[in-house]
């Protein structure tokens, strides 16, 4: 666009105008050309940390990837230590914080968007809803104990620390689902009250339907960060050293985050690598969970309005 | 679709209530909670890998919440077991009688607090009197403000964070227990951090548990500490460190045991195991893991001591 500027100020203006103007465009155009590299630039260098930080843990972590490394319990021989008690945990607390958190932030959102009156308090509440999802989630951990483990008395179960986990998403969750949500167009919703359609049958069989990839993306990108956090289980008093399964919901439990920080605590370099081989284990979960949140909006794209 | 999904989110909603409803199970099972200092948790660890091998009903747990934090579980009865790195203080003691918690102490290893400087360093000892200079205040910046015939550039200072038991045995020993102690230095919870800025600094100085330098030999220097103008300097060995001559800075490292925990023999089983374990030299379990075992007779006194205490009335 600058070049055909160029060109007609160049046919209208005397010469050394038109020079001048040149010049003008070819500063810009060398700014331009500038920030293009400077973006670049920045791209290559976010690309370049994340490999190098997944090639580090790679070299340092793929040679302790053993089938004994998911069958056996923690131990104070680096050769013989596995994560079994930590994945067995990890899934426990995954089901149980998404059976927790899904449903209350689901309907949450559909409260807010659908139901809610334009009033005050629910703007309050709106409000108070982002505010609680950029909380720091230690935050969250010291709400767990003082009221799961101690007021409650759930104890250091996977109850108390799944609950915990729930309350950090919830507010996530309810964010997501009401963008989904609010991405529906009104005409959907017109279309159904027009065909007589009563308020909760125009939710939950056109909005809902409609927002599902949606809430489901959010859902998986916040249950993903879940099983990565760390802060809140360990101010609850999340275990280090399990060497059982947990059977119900009232067991005392590990999760993979909390052994990796604890092996790469110690001491001893072999428990470094075996940190770092259980971040390999973490990372390929939480791709595959992003994996399935791409695919599920992939698929159900094809009926979007 | 969608109906399948909303009735299993009703299912599942419906579940996740009724669970939380239910009152706090009192499970059957035989369990030992520990929690309590990191730098306990190694020989505890070890203790609970080998009695859940053989005892597959009872099932041992062991958390690391720093001494402290410990100490507070321990006596809120929330934990039978507290490892610690230091005795309980007065403070904690006052708690102990408010909540009508009796305890017993047992020391369970030595550990000797390195401190350490870079393998680069000039510097191979420090006295006691000069190791309280560096820390007592932040006044002191470079070494020439210790020595005035050592080097005129700045000293960096590592060590665990305050409230670490390492850290407080430390101060006591160093400072005295009511002394000042200075803000400014690097702290880490993390033991390796410590090791890491050591290590990449000719300047630095940090003190941390045996285990870290002597898993981190090579790149580390452990400096000798004289107790004081006319005794030799020291080096942390093995040997200085379990027969004492490691002074000031050896200490004996405990577990702390709940009266009412007594109760349940499973816990009486553990405890039993534990010093039974310990007093196993050809095991070697305290040495694997980084410790300086006390001597036999100081284990049949605990294990004395302890069956004394679970026999006492309450």
């Amino acid at each position: 666009m600058s070049g055909t500027l160029a060109k007609e100020s160049m046919a209208a203006k005397p010469v050394i105008q038109s020079t001048k103007a040149s010049r003008r465009v070819s500063r810009r155009k060398l700014f331009d050309r500038c920030f293009y590299r400077l973006c670049q630039f920045t791209v290559l260098l976010a690309l370049m940390s994340l490999v190098t930080l997944i090639g580090h843990i790679l070299y340092e972590g793929i040679s302790w990837l053993k089938i004994d490394f998911f069958l056996n319990f923690t131990s104070r021989f680096a050769e013989q230590a596995g994560i079994k008690a930590a994945i067995f945990g990890s899934v426990w607390v995954l089901f149980l914080t998404s059976a927790f958190a899904v449903p209350l932030g689901v309907s949450a959102a559909i409260f807010l968007e659908e139901y809610a009156p334009k009033k005050k308090w629910v703007e309050w509440v709106q409000i108070n809803i982002g505010n609680l999802a950029g909380m720091p989630s230690i935050v969250y951990g010291l709400v767990g104990l003082a009221v799961f483990v101690r007021y409650f008395n759930f104890e250091r179960s996977l109850l108390a620390g799944s609950l915990t986990l729930g309350l950090l998403i919830l507010p996530i969750i309810i964010i997501s689902s009401q963008e989904a949500i609010k991405a529906v167009p009104l005409s959907l919703r017109e279309a159904a009250y027009a065909l007589g359609a009563r308020k909760w049958q125009v939710v939950f069989g056109q909005v809902l339907p409609a927002s599902l990839p949606g809430i489901l993306t959010g859902v998986i990108l916040s249950i993903s960060r879940a099983i990565g956090e760390t802060a809140p289980l360990i101010v609850i008093g999340a275990l280090s050293f399990v060497a059982f399964t947990p059977v119900s919901i009232w067991d005392e439990f590990t999760v993979l985050p909390i052994q990796i920080y604890n092996w790469a605590s110690k001491p001893q370099e072999e428990f470094h690598h075996l940190a770092a081989a259980a971040i390999i284990v973490l990372l390929v979960l939480l791709f595959f969970m992003n994996f399935i949140a791409i695919y599920l909006r992939q698929k159900y794209q094809r009926y979007k309005l | 679709m969608f109906r399948k999904v909303s009735k299993i989110l009703l299912v599942i909603s419906l579940m996740s209530l009724s669970s939380c409803t239910k009152p706090s199970g009192q499970s059957s099972k035989q369990k030992v909670k520990i929690d309590g200092s990191s730098t306990v948790y190694p020989i505890t660890e070890a203790m609970a890998e080998e009695f859940s091998k053989l005892n597959k009903k009872t099932m041992v747990t062991v958390g690391v919440s720093g001494t402290g934090g410990g100490f507070k579980k321990f006596l809120a009865g929330e934990i039978d077991i507290n490892d610690a790195s230091r005795s309980i203080k007065s403070k904690e003691q006052k708690v102990a009688q408010e909540n009508g918690v009796k305890y017993l102490e047992l020391p369970v290893a030595y550990d000797g607090i390195s401190v350490v400087v870079n393998p680069g360093s000039f510097l191979t000892s420090l006295t006691v009197a000069q190791l309280k200079q560096i820390w007592e205040s932040d006044s002191v910046k470079t070494w020439k403000d210790v020595n005035p015939e050592w080097p005129d550039r700045a000293i960096k200072l590592y060590g665990p964070g305050t409230d670490s038991g390492t850290f407080d045995y430390f101060k006591e020993v160093i400072v005295g227990k009511k002394g000042s102690f200075r803000s400014n230095f690097t702290k880490s919870e993390d033991d390796n951090m410590l090791v890491k800025g050591v290590a990449g600094d000719k300047d630095a100085l940090g003190f941390f548990g045996f285990a870290y330098y002597e898993a981190n030999k090579s790149k580390l220097k452990a400096l000798a500490i004289a107790k004081d103008q006319t005794a030799p300097p020291v080096v942390p060995t093995r040997v200085t460190i379990q027969d004492g001559s490691y002074a000031p800075l050896s200490r004996p490292i405990f577990i702390y045991v709940n009266k009412k925990a007594t109760a349940k023999p499973w816990v009486n089983e553990f405890v039993n195991f534990y010093f039974e374990k310990a007093m196993d030299t050809a095991a070697g379990i305290i040495k694997q893991v980084g410790y300086i075992p006390l001597n036999k007779n100081e284990y049949q006194k605990s294990l004395d001591d302890y069956k004394a205490f679970s026999k006492a009335e309450m």
